[in-house]
């Protein structure tokens, strides 16, 4: 009974240092076992970009119309000036800035030499601050609005590169003077591939106009402004160039998709550019190795007036056609741009003799890992809508490691305070049980 | 990120446990989690709005954005969300002067994974209508949360990039042009813990790329990069990964086995026990209870 009892203190104290040692070991031990921090990819910034600088050209319409008054009570060409003015003094230094100014030098009643009136203020490049202000204050309303011819004009004078360009365009007037109509020159320009925005910034509040310019804007992936007052003016120029030099250097790389899987190009991780008619088919593929997956996302822009409803779908097949995912999107009403993606893992390719009855799907990704991407999309064209060039669509293609499902909760761990509870009382009760019956053996060992 | 997480759950861990004297230096190392970021001083709020999902205006955590915009622009931001994360987007939209306005318009606010997948809303008014005499429209977006992992095949959110999307959906074309003023903000709630399904791990963030590709020549030389494999051990099939269930069940059968010890300990010390054992006179009614029970 005494040595029973002697012991018992120990017991606990005992079993608690044991506890310690093992979780002490087995804590400084079970870090080893997390992941390496896994760094997502750095964005790498694009080949060539880095040396460019942001470009920037700002149309002027000098036109005759510019004369009115009815800005805040001053004329529309002194709140251009001033606020170009203001543009001028705050213009980031590495920015590449011009003027070009379109109605400056022919009278309203000589209209063949006024539609070709469009001219370089002064080129693209790097600002002399005071010669440019100066230049600026010399403008004068004069003219007619060629805008179709200064746009193609500006184009030129931002030259081609690897980046986006911007055109500031801003006028009061219709163009006066089409052919060409500027809507098409925008979109003539912005199929080139030359990476053109052109934000358009309206001086008149006239509504036929101003469909005008927002349809150039469109077109281009640009803005529409509506101009009321002057600080609004300064803000948004400067708020438009400062754009410039934030994203330029975001420019996809041009490819072609074709209508047959087995010509299509074969992609690399990046951004693509492509354009795409009404109910065209576009088809790429990638390179997908088993243990990897493919990221793949669509965007078709609408640069032009199509019916309300629309949708775009993005379907993986493999080579010989078979869809493996899709993704789509839906939409109706006002919009930029619809968009989907998709993700897709290869299977993992085991190398064990007993898996030779794996499916067919598998053993050809591993003969020829290629996935082709089907781009398709259902915009209907309003009557009048020009089909050709095709809508923008622009691609990202990424391939990361492919992610394993989950094989559940931890080998057998438990969580929560229900675990805790039932545990606790599962060894009160042996705790207890084991007592009793050491109590009653020792009991029955004194009677004997 | 996913190790800082690890370690705060570990530092949790053994504080629950109490012996955190034991590893303190180590513990030491964890970084404020993203969400701590924000209480300890929030950047000063970005005043760009990018045009396209390319160029849109990249968000720190805890970041507002206010931007003057027209109406009819499209404005696209983005930030990174982690798993088990829930996150709310809140937008208020300061409208033009009524006096230039002439219709109704419908705001609307949209959400965009990493691959641009449309992302559903759970709550908040995502479209809103504003009458002529209002002078903002508030709209807000609150995304499911973010899941660990999901299959290829799903449109589960996942941790990553995604973007926000306001625009005007509705209006009349001669109220587009006009000057407004937006403000955004972002809230995050929930962590890693609560992150479903439990084990889950998603091995590459849906960050998407941004640099322009290059279209390879089509022959079998493939550029894509191979995945590094993991190293298998004899063990590796045994232990799944580190995760806070080790902790329960370790506390578990540390209290399991202190009950024990203290139930053990209950039935040697029955009451008066030491106070009658010593007088030999009456030892016979002891026996007899001792007899009677078992």
């Amino acid at each position: 009974m005494t040595t029973t009892r002697r012991r018992l203190p120990a017991g606990p104290l005992g079993l608690l240092a044991a506890l310690a040692i093992t979780a002490g070991a087995l804590l400084s031990g079970l870090p080893a076992y997390a992941d390496e921090p896994t760094s997502p990819p750095a964005p790498t910034t694009t080949e060539g970009g880095s040396t460019e600088a942001p470009r920037v050209d700002l149309i002027l319409d000098v036109s005759g119309s510019m004369g009115a008054t009815d800005i805040e009570g001053k004329s529309r060409i002194s709140v251009a000036q001033r606020s170009i003015d203001e543009v001028i003094d705050a213009l980031p230094p590495e920015a590449q800035f011009g003027v070009r100014t379109l109605g400056a030098t022919y009278p309203v009643s000589d209209k063949t030499d006024g539609c070709t009136d469009t001219k370089v203020l002064f080129p693209v490049g790097t600002t002399d601050k005071v010669e440019a202000k100066t230049a600026i204050a010399t403008l004068r309303p004069t003219g007619w609005t060629p805008i179709g011819l200064a746009l193609r004009g500006a184009a030129q004078d931002l030259g081609t590169g690897q980046t986006t360009r911007r055109i500031v365009l801003i006028t009061d007037g219709e163009d006066d003077c089409s052919p060409p109509d500027p809507c098409d020159v925008a979109r003539e320009l912005a199929a080139q591939g030359t990476h053109l925005v052109v934000d358009t910034l309206g001086l008149s509040h006239d509504g036929k106009i101003d469909q005008q310019l927002q349809c150039i804007a469109n077109a281009t992936g640009g803005t529409f402004t509506d101009i009321h007052t002057q600080v609004q003016l300064t803000n948004r120029v400067e708020q438009l160039v400062n754009r410039a030099a934030d994203t330029y250097q975001v420019t996809p790389a041009k490819t072609a998709g074709t209508d047959q899987c087995a010509t299509a190009p074969l992609l690399a991780p990046g951004v693509y550019s492509d354009r795409e008619k009404f109910s065209e088919h576009r088809i790429y593929r990638v390179p997908v190795k088993p243990g990897q997956e493919l990221r793949a996302s669509v965007s078709v822009s609408l640069d032009r007036a199509v019916a309300r409803d629309y949708g775009v779908l993005l379907q993986a097949t493999d080579q010989g056609g078979q869809e493996l995912v899709r993704g789509s999107d839906a939409g109706s009403g006002r919009t930029d741009v619809a968009s989907t993606g998709l993700r897709w893992s290869a299977p993992a390719v085991t190398a064990s003799p007993s898996t030779l009855t794996t499916s067919a799907a598998a053993a050809s990704a591993a003969a020829s890992p290629a996935v082709c991407l089907v781009v398709s999309n259902s915009f209907a064209p309003q009557p009048g809508t020009q089909a050709d060039p095709g809508l923008p669509l622009e691609l990202t293609v990424a391939v990361a490691a492919a992610s394993p499902a989950p094989d559940g909760p931890a080998a057998g761990l438990g969580r929560g305070w229900v675990l805790l509870l039932v545990l606790t009382g599962a060894g009160l009760l042996t705790g207890l049980l084991f007592g009793w019956i050491a109590r009653w053996r020792i009991a029955v060992w004194r009677e004997n | 990120m996913r190790l800082t997480v690890r370690k705060t759950i570990l530092r949790a861990g053994l504080l629950a446990l109490g012996l955190v004297p034991v590893l303190a230096p180590a513990a030491t190392a964890a970084t404020p989690s993203p969400s701590a970021s924000s209480a300890s001083g929030s950047p000063a709020p970005v005043t760009t709005a990018g045009t396209s999902f390319l160029t849109a205006t990249t968000l720190a955590p805890g970041q507002d954005a206010a931007v003057p915009a027209s109406t009819g622009d499209y404005l696209y931001w983005a930030f990174a969300a982690s798993e088990g994360q829930t996150d709310t987007v809140r937008v208020t939209v300061t409208l033009p002067p009524a006096a230039q306005r002439h219709s109704p318009q419908t705001w609307s606010v949209e959400l965009f994974d990493g691959l641009r997948r449309r992302q559903s809303c759970t709550a908040g008014p995502q479209n809103a209508t504003a009458a002529t005499a209002d002078d903002s429209v508030a709209l807000s977006c609150t995304l499911r949360q973010i899941r660990s992992w999901a299959e290829p095949w799903s449109g589960d959110p996942l941790p990553g990039t995604y973007y926000v999307r306001l625009s005007l959906t509705d209006v009349d074309a001669q109220d587009l042009g006009l000057a407004a003023q937006v403000q955004l903000h972002i809230t995050a709630k929930g962590g890693a813990d609560n992150a479903q399904p439990e084990g889950g791990e998603f091995k590459a963030p849906l960050v998407p790329p941004v640099n322009a590709g290059s279209t390879a020549a089509p022959a079998p030389t493939l550029t894509a990069p191979a995945p590094a494999t993991p190293k298998s051990h004899w063990y590796s099939g045994l232990f799944s990964g580190w995760n806070t269930r080790w902790f329960w069940t370790l506390g578990g059968a540390a209290l399991a086995a202190l009950a024990g010890v203290g139930g053990y300990t209950l039935t040697r010390h029955p009451r008066g026990h030491r106070h009658h054992h010593p007088a030999p006179p009456a030892p016979a009614p002891r026996y007899d209870s001792y007899a009677g029970r078992s």
